[in-house]
This record gives C-alpha cells, sequence and structure tokens, in this order.
C-alpha cells in the first residue's frame, strides 16, 4: 500500500477530485496549505509598508491506495492539475505500513 | 410624560421631551425641540465613532491582537465617561481660572442641570451639551491609541488614558472652547475639534510611538494587517458618525449644522479620491485601505473648519488633505518609528492643515459668529490660527512626554516579549478573536 501526496493549485482541487473518483480511488483528505518551490510570491502594499508574500495557497490532497494503482493515480493527478505554468506542485509517494478501518476493525488492502 | 410644546422659531422637528417635565422650574421657552433633538442624535452618532474606530483600528492589527486592540477603545467610552462626569466636564468647560482651566466647581454634575447654560447652548438643556462633548472627550484618547497598538501594557493604558485625557485633553477643550480660554478669547476657531482632538491625539501619538517603541520585529517581520473587511466597516461608521461630529457642533438645527453637514462630505468624498488616485499613480494600484484612509484624512481635517467654509474650499481641502496625509504616512517609512496605526500622519497633520485652512477660506457669510480668513480679507486670522495651533502642538508633545516617561519608571509601558509574541488578546485578557 501506498500513500500518495499531492500538493496542487487550489482552483484544481475539484478537477482532480473527480478525475480520481472516476479511477475508483475511493476516498481522500485535503487540506488547504501554504508552500512555494520556484514559483514566486507577491507583494502586498499597506499604507507604504510592503509585505513581500513568498508563501502562496495550495491544497493538499492525502490517499491512500494499492500498489497497483500507484501508476493510474499518479498520470491521472499529473494530468487534471497541470496547467503548464510555474507553481503545479509536486507528487510524493511513501510506503504505509499499515491500514485500519476504525468502524469494522478491516485491515490492510480491505481497509483501503 | 408630559408633552410641551414651544413655539418654534422656524424648522425643525417636534419631538416630546420628557425631561422637561422633571424640572421644578416652570416651562422653560428656551428650549427649542429641534435644536434638542439634533444635538442628542449627534451625541448618538459621535458615540459610535468610538466602537467604529474600533474596528476600524481592530482590522488593521495581528489576529493576535484585535481583542486587544477593540478593548482599549470600548474601555475607554466607560472611564473617560465617568471621568468626564465627575470631573472632565468642569475642568473643560466649568468656571474659567486664569484662561487655562476650568475649576472644579461643577464636579459631578453639580450645576448641570437640564436648563439651558447660555455660554455653551442657549436652546438645549445643559445635559444634552455635556453629553454632546463627552463623546469628543472619549474618542480623542481612542485615536491616541493607535499609535501603539499591540504592545501596551492594559493596566498603564488605563492610568494612562485617565491622566492624559485630565491633563491634556480637558485644559486644551478649555482653551479653544471654555468660556474664558485663551485661545477662544484670542479669536482662535475650531468648530469641531481640529485643535481639541485631532492635533492633541495626533502629536501626542507621536510621543507615545518613540516612547513606547516599536513592535518587536518591526521592519523586518511581516506584520500585515488581518482584517481589511473590519477596517472598512469601521471607517464606513466614523464617515457616518462624523455628521454628528461637525454637524452637531452647531449645537442648532437648522442653516449651519446643514452647512456643517455638506462640507464635511465633501471633505470626506474629496480625500478619499485624492489618496486612492495618488496610490494608484505613486505605487501603481490604488487599495481599498487607502481610500478608506484618504476619507478620513478628508474627514479629520475638515473638522476644525466645518462651520466656517464653503463647500467648495471643503472640496479643495478634503482633496489636498488626501494627498498630504499620504505623502506624511508614506514619509513615516522614512523616518523609521512606529507609528503602528498611522494616528500622526493623518490626525496630526490633518488637523493642523484644517486649523490652518480655517484661517485661509472661513467667511462670515457662512457662520456670522465665526470670522473672515485670508481670502476673505482678513490676513490677521491665519496668525492667530497659527499660534492655536502651535499651542497644541508643543503642550501635548510635552505633558505627554512627561507623562509617559513618569509612567514608564513606575508601571512600565510595554508588555514583556513573551506577552507581545503570544499576543495581547491571551496575554492581556485571556481571550481569544477567532475559533475556527
Amino acid at each position: 500500500m501506498k500513500k500518495i501526496e499531492a500538493i496542487i493549485k487550489p482552483f484544481k482541487l475539484d478537477e482532480v477530485k473527480n478525475a480520481l473518483t472516476k479511477i475508483g480511488v475511493q476516498g481522500m483528505t485535503v487540506n488547504e496549505v501554504k508552500g512555494f518551490g520556484r514559483q514566486k510570491g507577491h507583494t502586498e502594499v499597506y499604507r507604504g509598508a510592503e509585505y513581500k508574500i513568498d508563501f502562496l495557497p495550495k491544497v493538499r490532497i492525502e490517499m491512500i491506495v494499492t500498489d497497483e494503482m500507484v501508476v493510474k493515480v499518479i498520470e491521472t493527478i499529473e494530468r487534471a492539475a497541470k496547467t503548464g505554468k510555474i507553481g503545479d506542485g509536486k507528487i510524493f509517494v511513501s510506503p504505509v505500513e499499515e491500514v485500519i478501518r476504525i468502524r469494522t476493525g478491516e485491515r490492510g488492502k480491505d481497509a483501503i | 410624560m408630559k408633552r410641551v410644546f414651544f413655539p418654534l422659531p422656524m424648522l425643525g422637528l417636534l419631538m416630546a421631551n420628557a425631561a422637561l417635565a422633571a424640572e421644578s422650574a416652570p416651562a422653560l421657552p428656551k428650549v427649542d425641540t429641534g435644536d434638542t433633538a439634533w444635538l442628542l442624535i449627534s451625541s448618538a452618532l459621535v458615540m459610535l465613532m468610538t466602537p467604529g474606530l474600533a474596528l476600524f483600528y481592530g482590522g488593521m492589527v495581528r489576529s493576535k491582537n484585535v481583542l486587544g486592540t477593540l478593548m482599549q477603545s470600548f474601555m475607554i467610552i466607560a472611564l473617560i465617561s465617568v471621568q468626564w462626569v465627575l470631573f472632565g466636564y468642569s475642568l473643560s468647560f466649568g468656571p474659567d481660572r486664569w484662561g487655562i482651566i476650568g475649576d472644579l466647581s461643577w464636579f459631578g454634575l453639580s450645576g448641570v442641570g437640564l436648563a439651558p447654560n447660555p455660554d455653551y447652548a442657549g436652546t438645549v438643556p445643559h445635559q444634552a451639551f455635556m453629553i454632546y462633548q463627552a463623546m469628543f472627550a472619549i474618542i480623542t484618547p481612542a485615536l491616541l491609541m493607535g499609535a501603539i497598538a499591540e504592545r501596551m501594557k492594559f493596566k498603564t493604558f488605563v492610568v494612562f488614558t485617565l491622566l492624559w485625557s485630565t491633563l491634556v485633553y480637558d485644559p486644551i477643550a478649555h482653551w479653544v472652547w471654555g468660556t474664558g480660554g485663551w485661545i477662544r478669547k484670542m479669536g482662535g476657531l475650531d468648530f469641531a475639534g481640529g485643535i481639541v482632538v485631532h492635533i492633541s491625539s495626533g502629536v501626542s501619538a507621536l510621543v507615545a510611538a518613540l516612547l513606547v517603541g516599536k513592535r518587536k520585529g518591526f521592519g523586518t517581520e511581516p506584520m500585515a494587517l488581518h482584517s481589511l473587511p473590519m477596517t472598512i466597516t469601521g471607517a464606513a461608521i466614523l464617515w457616518f458618525g462624523w455628521f454628528g461630529f461637525n454637524a452637531g457642533s452647531a449645537i442648532a438645527a437648522g442653516m449651519l449644522s446643514t452647512s456643517a453637514f455638506v462640507v464635511t462630505h465633501i471633505a470626506g468624498a474629496g480625500g478619499a479620491l485624492s489618496w486612492a488616485f495618488g496610490e494608484w499613480i505613486y505605487k501603481g494600484k490604488p487599495t481599498t485601505l487607502g481610500a478608506v484612509s484618504g476619507a478620513v484624512a478628508g474627514l479629520a481635517t475638515i473638522t476644525p473648519a466645518s462651520g466656517f467654509v464653503g463647500p467648495m474650499p471643503a472640496l479643495f481641502i478634503g482633496l489636498t488633505a488626501g494627498i498630504f496625509c499620504y505623502m506624511a504616512v508614506m514619509g513615516k517609512n522614512k523616518f523609521g518609528y512606529d507609528d503602528s496605526l498611522d494616528v500622526f500622519g493623518i490626525h496630526a497633520i490633518g488637523g493642523t492643515w484644517g486649523a490652518l485652512a480655517l484661517g485661509l477660506f472661513a467667511s462670515k457669510a457662512i457662520n456670522a459668529a465665526g470670522n473672515n480668513g485670508l481670502f476673505f480679507g482678513n490676513p490677521s486670522l491665519i496668525a492667530v490660527q497659527a499660534l492655536s495651533v502651535v499651542s497644541a502642538w508643543v503642550y501635548s508633545f510635552v505633558v505627554t512626554f512627561i507623562l509617559l516617561k513618569i509612567l514608564g519608571w513606575t508601571m512600565g509601558l510595554r508588555v514583556s516579549e513573551e506577552e507581545e509574541n503570544s499576543g495581547l488578546d491571551l496575554s492581556q485578557h485571556g481571550e481569544t478573536g477567532y475559533s475556527f
């Protein structure tokens, strides 16, 4: 089982979510984050005081998938989240030791 | 509730005046219900300006300090209301001593009843005049606090507010508006508080900013405001309340209050436009903060002149106020002091320019009880205005300096570094403004 974490542009969230549910991803967790990579921030000016805002709003999506799904999920996220402009984001894949469904106690693949 | 009707001079509303029924003296022919209604409404309008100011300031600080900032304004309403009725009103407007202060014979509003006081307002109950003036005494220290936002110890703030009002506001109010006050006797004019409110608070604010010191991280850490919608709401409330502040200062309902109402509005509009456009040209984008700051600058600047100048001079005054105050605020960044909410740049500069502009544009045709300014054939007024302005500057500066020095040595002015980090809301009040 693998955890797939994607940092994407906020307005892409719906598109990515819909694309993922279409290929069979059954659940995901989302939160609003701030971050930067190569994309530059912007400057805000309040009564002459300049504030360089380096951190940009992004959305992080996390999901746990079976090993077989990993390639398809990555492709889907890449396709749906891409704009071609700097700041599109990144996808991280990491191994997962255990998954448990709290309601039933199921473990492993059955819990995904 | 008795309804008592009086013969009315010209226009005006009819309103039942229950208070008169309580007077032991027989019906007083001089209380005008239109004037009284307008003055009481104006008192309520000016009262609303302090919570409006609280929102204006509150939105401009970081969220961890929003309650601390709001609390200061609300506490001032309570503190100064009590100070006022105990002795503030007496010191400001009471029987004169040496031209510089009133005496304490009106302590606890003794002698301040419901019959009109012809020295100040011959057509309204004395207490109506008193309560109207209370609202001015309240908002002035609240203005000052903006300069030292996000770092003042609450205990010291309470003591400072009471002492500053008593030692700075009350004397200056007496000089300019009290019977026997030396500026009033000299012919210095200030219709609604350019000197008494804006210069006193603005100059004292600069002193406070210098003595309390900069916020931790000022200049290096980002400390952007947390809620412009709150600030804009506050500014809108201030504009609305300013009609009571300026037009109410006519202490009567009629031609003069109308004139003051109109010029106030024009100046606010002019200030908003010139600051916003100035920013657009100089920095590339017009900001909402700039537009509302410009409006406040225009309104503050017209304040002393509001009962003496006409609409077109008011437009000029508003437009120039936006520019001058914008320049002052931008210039502040070069000096490096932390007047956090630009009290000096807007109120000291605005009040000063307004009091001097009065010396240029005042016309007896607008207000026969006023004077003519330079452009209406009388060059002496602007000299009197200049002297009044300088006196207010010097007195405010010196007394505030001494006061803060003493409080600094005895009580400490600032919160500790840790308290400043966690924010005033938690450290001073044990509260959080927002829970998400």
